[in-house]
């Protein structure tokens, strides 16, 4: 099951390279995210025996991400098929085959129980992404994916010798060098206590340098305003999601030795992007941009929320899941906005609402929920690792995480709120063929509406995943 | 056979040196292929033979000596560029600063709880010292293929500590690894081109239009 898995994408990437037509070719992309969709709920509802000497398996963290992940893949591709339509000038071969390889390399990260494929899985996932940013074949975006390229590549290479290090650390210890999860939990705590901080601190470099931790966050906007927006969504919604598994996993480790350096590390990162996030939010003219810098704050809320540990966890995970979704949702009505108005500039891009209202309304409901308002599942979550926080005593952070929502708030509303609202009949905009169509408009919609179910109910089957997620990283069952 | 490592650990701190001194792109690539031969052959030579290690030193090689440059090699030829002009940072400077980095590498490298069987062991300096190397060049050089072979420079120093664990690193992520690296240059090498094309220039520096 979990080879199918895998091997579905693969096998879609490879049709898509085969068909030579460029209108039937996105087809393959909601045909095999459907696909994957479903054997990925079989296996998150009923995971198998661990396999491949214990290499493979998939555990209530994998099930979150994964879920997370085919869920909007899924509704991405069905996206893509309408979005490609408009793109006919040029071949989506590439783009095509490298969403559904990137699928494949994701779903591997999520079930990897040995750090070294996890790294593996990741490093694809950054290769894959780098021809599908410069879909659009102009001087910016190969600039964006030229920084892209060379951070990211550093930042992974990087994470590899933190893996090193983790290694050593069993060498030192005298223990059986392994990379396997499971040995390295139980050995944790006669772990070199040294190499162990030494393996976190590059590890948190290099996949913080994937999800876009400050200070390490330099490639984020470039990337995300430059790419097409079903690509944005997914590096916001997907990679970032298995950068923080591979996060998650060194934190497993260090959860279950004596150390705390990790916690304070995670924290500081975190404080760092929320107020890099709060301070360039201001005066973005490029509303795209805007979107990436909020996903700074994101990771960096996630960050704090993992830093603080315990009660906060539970929160922490569902909001992973939340951003994903919200995400999605931003991006893809973005892409959009930006096809209608043929520009991402804040001074020409004026009364969205009136001209294009299902995606003008829709980015006003998301640009709602990724500050935090109810009555969507963003809030739930933020306000779970908000209060835990405050119950934990530790009353300053929790104010200072508010007060930074609080201006991100007001920085992302003069940005967007005038781009939505306003008159949209102005003369000097032509007209650039794109409507609101069904393809493009339902995807995000349904994503938004599970958001908002989210908000208001958590199905009993994902409070266990969740439950259970939290427990891995240390919270109390 | 110790020291016929220890001597290609050395020559890995001189090719350090040579690629932080050279202005010439083709032989900065030629120095970053022999570091990577001389590195793919230390674990066939420290280890008795073995299936996993010979793999890992073939891959190594043929990766890093043959492939990689050769797409490199084309690249230059196809851009008609073979000089960092005006880098950040001179060339004297820069080496100065290499041979600081590579004194500093020695002494953290003693200052590291390393396990007893590899201490006095020329590998953990080397690998700081090439790490440092590489970052170094990343930050100095403005022409996007000195970047690359800053980038592998750096890769080398990883590799180098990996040295340390050649028997426990499960082959098939080693060769993952590779692959992945290869991968991951020829995208590189397409993205030059492409900005050769676009800018009629490989200056880093160029790329302004996305600054905040």
């Amino acid at each position: 099951m979990i080879t199918l898995l895998i091997i579905i994408p693969l096998l879609g990437s490879l049709a898509a390279w085969t068909i030579p037509d460029n209108r039937q070719r996105p087809l393959v992309l909601p045909l095999a995210s459907g696909l994957h969709l479903i054997i990925a709920t079989m296996l998150i509802a009923k995971p198998p025996p661990p396999s491949l000497n214990g290499w493979i398996f998939l555990d209530p963290l994998g099930k979150l991400v994964l879920l997370g992940i085919t869920i909007l893949f899924f509704f991405c591709a069905i996206y893509s098929v309408g979005y490609l339509a408009y793109r006919q000038e040029r071949s989506n071969r590439t783009l095509c085959m490298g969403l559904l390889l990137c699928l494949s390399a994701m779903s591997l990260a999520t079930v990897s129980q040995h750090l070294g494929l996890l790294w593996l899985a990741i490093e694809t996932t950054t290769l894959t992404m780098a021809p599908l940013i410069y879909f659009n074949r102009n001087a910016r975006s190969i600039e964006a994916t030229w920084k892209y390229m060379m951070i990211c590549s550093i930042g992974i290479a990087m994470a590899l010798l933190g893996i090193y290090f983790l290694a050593y650390a069993t060498v030192v210890s005298n223990i059986k060098p392994t990379l396997l999860l499971a040995p390295l939990l139980a050995g944790a705590k006669s772990l070199s206590p040294a190499w162990l901080n030494g393996a976190f601190i590059f590890l948190l470099v290099g996949f913080g340098t994937k999800i876009g931790l400050a200070p390490l966050h330099t490639w984020k906007p470039d990337a995300y305003g430059e790419a097409p927006g079903l690509v944005g969504a997914l590096l916001a919604g997907g990679l970032v999601n298995c950068g923080f598994l591979g996060i998650c996993r060194i934190y497993q480790v260090c959860a279950a030795s004596s150390s705390h350096f990790y916690l304070e590390a995670l924290t500081a990162l975190g404080f760092l992007s929320m107020i890099t996030a709060a301070i360039f939010v201001l005066k973005q003219a490029d509303f795209k941009r805007v979107l990436a810098y909020s996903s700074v704050e994101h990771v960096g809320f996630l960050a704090i929320g993992l830093g603080m540990g315990k009660g906060a966890l539970y929160g922490t995970l569902f909001h992973l899941l939340n951003n994903s979704f919200i995400k999605g949702v931003l991006f893809l009505t973005a892409a959009n906005i930006h096809r209608s108005y043929k520009s991402k500039r804040v001074e020409r891009v004026r009364g969205v609402i009136e001209r294009l209202p299902w995606s003008g309304w829709l980015f006003m409901a998301a640009f709602f929920a990724v500050t935090g308002s109810p009555p969507f599942s963003s809030f739930i979550s933020e306000f779970m690792v908000i209060s835990s926080i405050f119950d934990s005593g530790n009353a300053a952070a929790g104010i200072a995480i508010a007060v930074f929502f609080g201006i991100i708030f007001i920085g992302m509303t003069t940005t967007i709120l005038p781009v939505l609202s306003g008159r949209g009949d102005s003369k000097d905009l032509d007209d650039s063929g794109y409507r609101d169509k069904a393809l493009t408009i339902a995807p995000p919609l349904m994503l938004m509406l599970i958001t908002l179910i989210l908000g208001i109910w958590i199905p009993a089957p994902l409070q266990t995943i969740l439950s259970e997620a939290a427990v891995m990283l240390g919270a109390k069952p | 056979m110790n020291t016929f490592a220890d001597q290609l650990l050395v020559l890995v701190f001189l090719l350090n040196f040579m690629v932080l001194g050279t202005s010439r792109i083709n032989i900065a690539i030629r120095v970053v292929a022999v570091q990577g031969v001389a590195l793919g052959l230390i674990p066939s030579i420290l280890h008795d033979f073995s299936w996993h290690l010979f793999l890992i030193s073939a891959g190594m090689i043929a990766a890093k000596g043959v492939i990689i440059p050769t797409l490199l090699t084309k690249a230059v030829r196809s851009i008609g560029i073979n000089r960092e002009e005006e880098p950040y940072l001179g060339y004297v400077p820069t080496m100065l600063i290499g041979a600081v980095a590579t004194a500093l590498a020695f002494i953290f490298a003693e200052q590291l709880p390393l396990a007893p069987q590899h201490k006095e062991l020329l590998f953990v300096p080397a690998a700081i010292a090439t790490l440092l190397t590489g970052c170094l060049l990343l930050i100095t050089r403005k022409k996007a293929i000195s970047q690359v072979t800053g980038y592998l420079i750096l890769e080398n120093g990883i590799f180098i500590f990996g040295l340390l664990l050649a028997d426990s690193m499960p082959v098939m992520v080693e060769a993952g690894a590779l692959l992945d690296l290869l991968v991951g240059i020829f995208v590189m090498g397409i993205i030059i081109n492409q900005i050769s094309q676009e800018f009629s220039s490989i200056d880093t520096s160029r790329l302004t239009s996305l600054k905040e």
